[in-house]
């Protein structure tokens, strides 16, 4: 499932972020060693022009080798429900959303809190492309080449205390832009969170672009969060606040039906949604007579994250 | 011609025609000759067909109300032509579930049936439509009597079984479910009105 990359340049070798990040790599022998020395001389600039290329990316050893979905498909089957509850909805209601300017604010437990313009937000980190598996909840799923920065080293950046349990996330709750909003589908703004230690497992990221290029509004941006092994409703768009919390944070599916959404939510194959089964799921871009596939516990990164659950009842902590 | 002719021969085959338009259209979606069913076919074209057997059974359900408010009494020789679209347009939402979704694998399909009761309740429609469908040829209407009415009166229950089958699939969008649940609560309000009038003493009880 991982692919052992050999394109790591020197740079990110060296930068901190990236020492964080791949200590796996390091533990397996792969990088003989890194250091702590030199700042990045990379830093995650993108661009704010619509669909622009974006600038010094890099490969990541977490991508899967599966063929990652059309641009089309990612782009124009979304659950975006602040632009429209049907799927082909947010491709045409965001089209006029502005992602620019935009600012994030961080605040709770914290030594770095504050708010921050999106480009001082994303100078720090380094842009890769991660090519995940996308399990939806509603048992499709699709692979998509995301480019984002590690939200491990996000959130290692602004430095959390030791009272920081979660973190959360919320999303714009702007009417004017957001047709969507005006219905009372979930309770605004969309909200989300994790544990700290899901938070810095490396491989969650927030996203700022798709197949190497700036992520379209449909798909969240200017900046969304992708968890790979839970359901893609954990993956909140268009992301304005990140709260470093010492209670579990409210989780908007959750709050609007607790008995089919959790808190967690990982892709669990041996559990299903009260309404549907999740043994299964289509993948997306398939031919109509295509099977559907067998569903992977934590969607295929088991390796990766089992660890952190494995005093967790799933069943019960769905 | 007289109007019985023009309406067997002229009018039926045209609505006939409109009413298929629908199921041309997914598939010549499917085969993206008019179109395309978008990054989820399957899915498309369950809502699709499920969509069309709630209209046609709305339509269906409309059709005494509106004969009884206008006084056309021509249009109760569509009843059971729009009856039956709403079974083809089930049975095909069925079909493309069992075939297609389910991919004909027997353990889902009774595990949906039995444990997911919002997929219970459209079997049962189905079930029913079908019932009212082999029962819609004339012989055997003629052969079953009052059992027939009895039996047809299950339109009634299909028209809320669709209803309720939509409002407990969806997501978290119950408007399209509850604008069918507003519809069809005219629908059967129409005929408690009816009923309730012809009730009152002195009036006369207008021909079925």
């Amino acid at each position: 499932m991982r692919k052992k990359s050999n394109l790591i340049r020197p740079s990110e070798i060296t930068s901190e972020s990236n020492y964080l990040n791949r200590r796996d790599f390091i533990r397996a022998g792969a990088i003989a060693g890194g250091s702590l020395i030199a700042p990045s001389a990379l830093s995650a600039i993108v661009p704010d022009s619509r669909l622009a290329t974006l600038p010094g990316v890099s490969k990541s050893a977490y991508s899967t080798d599966e063929a990652p979905n059309s641009f089309e498909d990612i782009s124009t089957y979304n659950n975006f429900y602040e632009f429209g509850l049907r799927k082909e909805d947010p491709v045409v209601n965001a089209e006029d959303f502005k992602p620019r300017p935009w600012t994030i604010e961080i605040s709770g437990h914290a030594e770095k809190t504050g708010t921050f313009d999106f480009d001082d937000f994303m100078q720090p980190f380094d842009l890769e492309e991660r090519i995940y598996r996308m399990r939806c909840v509603e048992a499709w799923s699709m692979v998509i080449p995301w480019v984002g920065i590690s939200l491990a080293d996000v959130v290692k950046h602004f430095q959390p205390t030791s009272k920081a349990q979660y973190v959360a996330f919320e999303t714009l709750n702007d009417r004017a832009q957001m047709p969507g909003l005006r219905g009372r589908s979930l309770d605004w703004p969309y909200r989300e969170g994790l544990t700290i230690a899901e938070a810095t497992n490396p491989l969650p990221i927030l996203a700022v672009g798709i197949y190497g290029k700036v992520i379209p509004n449909q798909n969240g941006a200017p900046i969304r969060l992708v968890v790979p092994w839970k359901y893609g409703f954990k993956g909140i768009k268009s992301i304005v606040k990140i709260h470093f919390s010492s209670t579990r944070p409210k989780t908007s599916w959750n709050m609007a039906a607790p008995n089919e959404y959790g808190f967690y939510a990982n892709v669990n194959p041996g559990v299903n949604h009260p309404r549907w089964s999740q043994a299964r799921e289509r993948r997306i871009g398939g031919s109509i007579f295509a099977s559907k596939q067998e569903t992977l516990m934590f969607n295929g990164y088991g390796d990766e994250v089992a660890h952190l659950y494995k005093d967790l009842n799933l069943r019960r902590n769905f | 011609m007289n109007t019985l002719q023009q309406i067997r021969f002229v009018w039926k085959p045209i609505i006939f025609l409109i009413c298929l338009l629908p199921a041309v259209l997914v598939v010549g979606d499917a085969f993206g000759i008019t179109g395309g069913l978008g990054a989820n076919p399957i899915e498309a074209i369950l809502d699709r067909f499920g969509n069309w057997a709630l209209r046609f059974i709305m339509i269906a359900l409309a059709v005494t109300p509106l004969r009884r408010m206008t006084g056309w009494n021509w249009l109760s020789r569509f009843r059971r032509m729009l009856g039956l679209f709403t079974f083809f347009y089930a049975f095909m939402h069925f079909v493309t579930w069992f075939v297609l979704d389910r991919e004909m694998r027997v353990d889902d399909i009774i595990e949906d049936l039995t444990e997911r009761p919002f997929i219970t309740l459209g079997f049962i429609a189905v079930l029913l439509l079908t019932a009212m469908a082999v029962t819609s040829v004339t012989a055997i209407r003629r052969r079953m009597g009052r059992n027939w009415q009895k039996l047809h009166y299950a339109a009634y229950a299909v028209g809320f079984l669709g209803v309720w089958h939509y409002w407990w699939q969806v997501k978290k969008d119950v408007a399209e479910p509850a604008l069918y649940a507003a519809i069809l609560t005219v629908l059967l309000g129409a005929r408690v009105v009816n009923h309730w009038r012809n009730k009152k003493p002195g009036r006369h009880r207008p021909s079925r």
